[in-house]
């Protein structure tokens, strides 16, 4: 069974990299490659995977997984900016891509116990961009 | 892997009407959306695409290259357009978004090479909401 929790956070960004010339950064990223920076209201959905307790019915308290979505990504994500404030984003672009992949990096310790597992990672860039991630394990994106 | 997935949109009209069945028979089946003047949706499009992302740029899926393909191939065809009369496809085949999400797929994965040349990303899905509750979705591997 998939269960799926829900959080925001607001943070800015810069998606530029130095090794990559000017004229490639703004091919690649186009307007997000402006050096002052830009932001974006994420959405971040995170899916696990396991049985139902069989006394309390739940695959996990999802008031105890909004804790956890708290404490290791809303908090030290929100209100930052990224690539200042945020490891690993003083050395890699967050990309939604590698944004996705840093979630699942902060979040599978604490979420991968028993038969429980972290399925996806889906960060929402905007409503009309996401990213979902399925570790590094996965060769192939399912669900 | 990643999978990154865009949304697009579009509208446009259609009539329901198989070609194959007699008037009678597409007013039972096809209902209202058989009407002969057509009808017309905002069609909302999400197109996925998965590969690994790469280690200098962070990306899986360049957006701005996407854009360009799904704008050019299917969005500037399709919207504000008579889906029924004016794309070839649907001239004998009913525009239903089963069979719109099917062409779109056909489109992008035909055009796929010119703008994503390399062995990733590959074109993944293609999930189509004719309205709110009424949405298809095709996986690109079941298109020839």
């Amino acid at each position: 069974m998939l269960i799926t929790r829900k959080a925001e956070f607001s943070a800015s960004h810069v998606c530029r990299s130095p090794q990559l010339s000017e004229e490639e950064n703004l091919r690649q990223y186009g307007a997000g490659a402006n050096p002052r920076g830009h932001g974006h209201n994420y959405v971040l959905e995170v899916t696990l995977s396991g049985e139902p307790h069989p006394v309390t019915g739940m695959v996990l308290d999802l008031k105890e997984l909004k804790a956890i979505l708290e404490r290791e990504v809303v908090n030290p994500y929100d209100h930052r900016f990224l690539n200042y404030e945020v490891t690993p984003f003083d050395r890699i672009v967050p990309t939604t891509e590698n944004i996705a992949r840093d979630i699942w990096r902060r979040l599978e310790p604490h979420v991968a116990r028993g038969g429980m597992r972290l399925h996806a990672v889906r960060v929402y860039e905007t409503p009309d961009l996401f990213v979902d991630y399925f570790g590094e394990a996965a060769e192939t994106c399912s669900a | 892997m990643f999978r990154l997935t865009r949304r697009y949109r579009f509208s446009a009209s259609h009539r329901l009407h198989a070609l194959s069945l007699s008037a009678e028979e597409n007013r039972r089946l096809y209902g209202k959306c058989n009407n002969p003047f057509g009808h017309g949706h905002n069609y909302v499009v999400e197109v996925s695409a998965r590969g690994p992302a790469d280690d200098v740029t962070g990306t899986a899926v360049n957006p701005a290259v996407l854009d360009a393909l799904v704008n050019r191939q299917v969005i500037a065809a399709f919207d504000h357009r008579d889906l029924s009369s004016e794309i070839e496809r649907f001239q004998d085949l009913p525009a239903t978004s089963e069979n719109v999400a099917v062409e779109i797929c056909r489109r992008l994965k035909t055009h796929w090479g010119e703008a994503f040349p390399g062995a990733w990303p590959k074109l993944e899905k293609i999930r189509i909401a004719e309205t709110d509750r009424n949405i298809f979705e095709v996986n690109a591997d079941e298109i020839s």
